[in-house]
């Protein structure tokens, strides 16, 4: 009555910031720097980017890239289905299998990577027929090792089995992550232990294991640069190392390495970028009302308001 | 016909803290039993021993019929008791549904899928059957509008009477309650309230722990006053919190009410 009916929008607030001149000091320093930098990378002649240029698309050098995709990809992917399970042994009622999930976490993280890496490659020399049956009794089958555990599929297993153990420890961190009230909720309707844990509990703790898996695999990117333990060598860097010390040219060949392994890294984090801004990761329960959710799925959200889930920041954990 | 619970003499260690010191007590088919008590008493352990989240050190529990988490079994002369497997405790649990203080709805389900769970996963519903249930018990708890939301878009009561709605998506025998107003703000109780005692109008029989005495004057048929791990008082509404007959209850009440 008499009074209008919209608010009338005031004058929004737009004031100078307050001047930081140490912003520009050290904006000229690093530019200096860099730029030091950049030209003695580019007129240092032991350099060779000749050589670089020259490198850079040699099929060898190319078919290495695949092999340490592949060993990237196929590693995680053993060591997250291990993982996965050995989690869910360790939680289990079980104690025959809590404890060997214990046992196996406690030896493969207790023991180097390298040392596990040369033991598998050693396989076929320690165990040359490997058979199935009963101890003392009937054999049902047998086979050359050498035949199975040729060298690819040693560096793959013994990567996998390595990050399994690794993996495990952050599954496990995302599965107790969750409130309590959310398995008992589960139990009182009835639910089984297997359906709680992959209907209720673990897309719940998705959020707490996913970012880390993805460091996990940028850092299983290099590491599976150790494979030549076993020995495997058709990975990246053995191969340019081994065209480096051919050619006399150990320089260039490094940097062609480098490259690629900086190539891979990039898209690797941008992706992994994605998947955490996806889970919110970093976000507390108040950052989903600040609104601090952008590309985050609707039911990510959801998860996040309730604060079920407890994220801990000391989950990352790198060999 | 039995009663539908009947606990005798059940104790039940925490180590060495005894919580529960012989708690008796019985609710018949279609009653209302409200449990009153001080912090501390055991009321949410009794509950949470009925439906065996908790296993009790002593004594027995009935529901149904059904002797909860264990089995006698008759060898010649002598009876023994076995525990139930895994498998026939969650199905003796899926016939009881439990209310909790915080809710615990599952936050990456909507309010639809957060009822539709149990009835799916463990009865084994098709989505079409489990579904047409979802919606009657959602119409029935005043959520019909709200079936695609997820709990975090909910306000306190709301979540409160998805959870109700999810428990009885069961159709359960018995309905525990632990508290279903405790957490809420005090302008959200009522229409928890409102959807309990429609519950109870219809024949549900409850086993409801509340501080919410008016709730219990109006709707109870027993009222239990539970201290220190025991049963102190039991009778109507009128009996116990109207006319206590032992010092501890009428010293709880003075300072209730
Ligand atoms: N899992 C547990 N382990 C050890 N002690 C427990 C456990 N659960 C409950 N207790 C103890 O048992 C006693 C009874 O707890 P209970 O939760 O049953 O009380 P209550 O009557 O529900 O109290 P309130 O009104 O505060 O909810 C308390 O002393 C509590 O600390
Ligand atoms: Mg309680």
């Amino acid at each position: 009555m008499g009074r209008p009916m919209t608010t009338p929008v005031p004058e929004l607030i737009n004031a100078r910031p307050v001047p930081r001149p140490s912003t520009w000091v050290w904006a000229a320093v690093v530019l200096l720097l860099v730029a030091m930098f950049i030209h003695g990378l580019l007129t240092n002649p032991n350099y060779r980017w000749d050589i670089v240029g020259q490198y850079l698309f040699d099929p060898r050098i190319v078919a290495g890239v695949g092999w340490t995709l592949l060993l990237t990809v196929g590693s995680m992917v053993i060591g997250i289905v291990l993982a996965v399970l050995m989690a869910i042994m360790r939680q289990g009622t079980n104690p025959v299998l809590r404890g060997v999930s214990t046992v196996y976490i406690w030896f493969f993280r207790g023991t180097p990577i390298y040392t596990q890496l040369v033991f598998w490659g050693l396989l076929s020399v320690l165990y040359p027929r490997l058979s199935l049956g009963i101890p003392f009794g009937p054999e049902f089958v047998s086979f050359e090792t050498t035949v199975v555990f040729n060298a690819a599929i040693a560096a793959l297993l013994g990567l996998g089995l390595n990050e399994g153990a690794y993996l495990a420890e952050i599954v496990r961190g995302g599965l107790n992550s969750v409130d309590r009230g959310q398995t008992e909720a589960a139990t009182a309707l009835g639910m089984k232990r297997s359906t709680t844990l992959w209907r209720i509990v673990i897309p719940q703790a998705m959020r707490v294991i996913v970012p880390p898996t993805g460091n996990e695999t940028i850092s299983m990117l290099k590491t599976t640069s150790l494979v030549l333990a076993v020995p495997f060598t058709l990975e990246l860097t053995f191969v340019t190392n081994a065209l480096g010390n051919q050619k006399f040219l150990p320089v260039p060949l490094l940097i062609v390495a480098a490259i690629y392994y900086l190539v891979i890294t990039s898209i690797l984090m941008v992706g992994q970028h994605y998947v955490e801004a996806y889970y919110g990761r970093g976000f507390d329960d108040a950052g989903a009302s600040r609104g601090a959710t952008k590309g985050m799925s609707r039911r990510q959200q959801a998860i996040l308001a309730a604060g079920t889930v407890r994220t801990n920041p000391n989950l990352d954990v790198t060999p | 016909m039995t009663a539908m619970v009947e606990i005798s003499a059940v104790h039940k260690f925490f180590g060495d803290l005894h919580v529960l010191r012989g708690v008796d007590l019985e609710v018949e088919r279609g009653e209302v039993c409200v449990i009153l008590g001080p912090s501390g008493s055991g009321k949410s352990t009794l509950l949470r021993c009925i439906n065996e989240l908790e296993r009790i050190s002593a004594g027995r529990i009935v529901v149904d019929g059904e002797l909860m988490g264990l089995r006698e079994v008759t060898r010649g002369t002598t009876t023994e008791l076995h525990r139930r497997s895994d498998k026939d405790i969650a199905r003796q649990r899926s016939r009881i549904g439990m209310v909790f203080q915080r809710f615990n709805l599952f936050p990456h389900m909507t309010t639809l899928d957060n009822v539709m769970e149990a009835p799916r996963k463990v009865r084994g519903w098709d989505k079409a059957r489990a579904r047409t249930k979802a919606e009657e018990l959602l119409t029935m708890v005043g959520l019909s509008d709200r079936m695609e939301h997820y709990p975090a878009q909910l306000s306190g009561g709301q979540q409160q009477r998805v959870a109700i709605a999810r428990a009885l998506a069961m159709e359960p025998d018995l309905m525990l309650f632990d508290e279903p107003t405790s957490a809420l703000d005090p302008e959200l109780v009522g229409e928890v309230l409102a959807v309990m005692k429609q519950l109870a109008d219809s024949g549900m029989t409850m086993l409801v722990v509340t501080h919410e005495v008016g709730f219990a004057r109006e709707v109870a048929d027993q009222v239990v006053f539970m201290d220190e791990g025991l049963v102190v008082e039991r009778g109507t509404a009128a009996e116990v919190i109207g006319n206590p007959q032992q010092s501890r209850t009428r010293d709880f009440f003075a300072k209730v009410l």
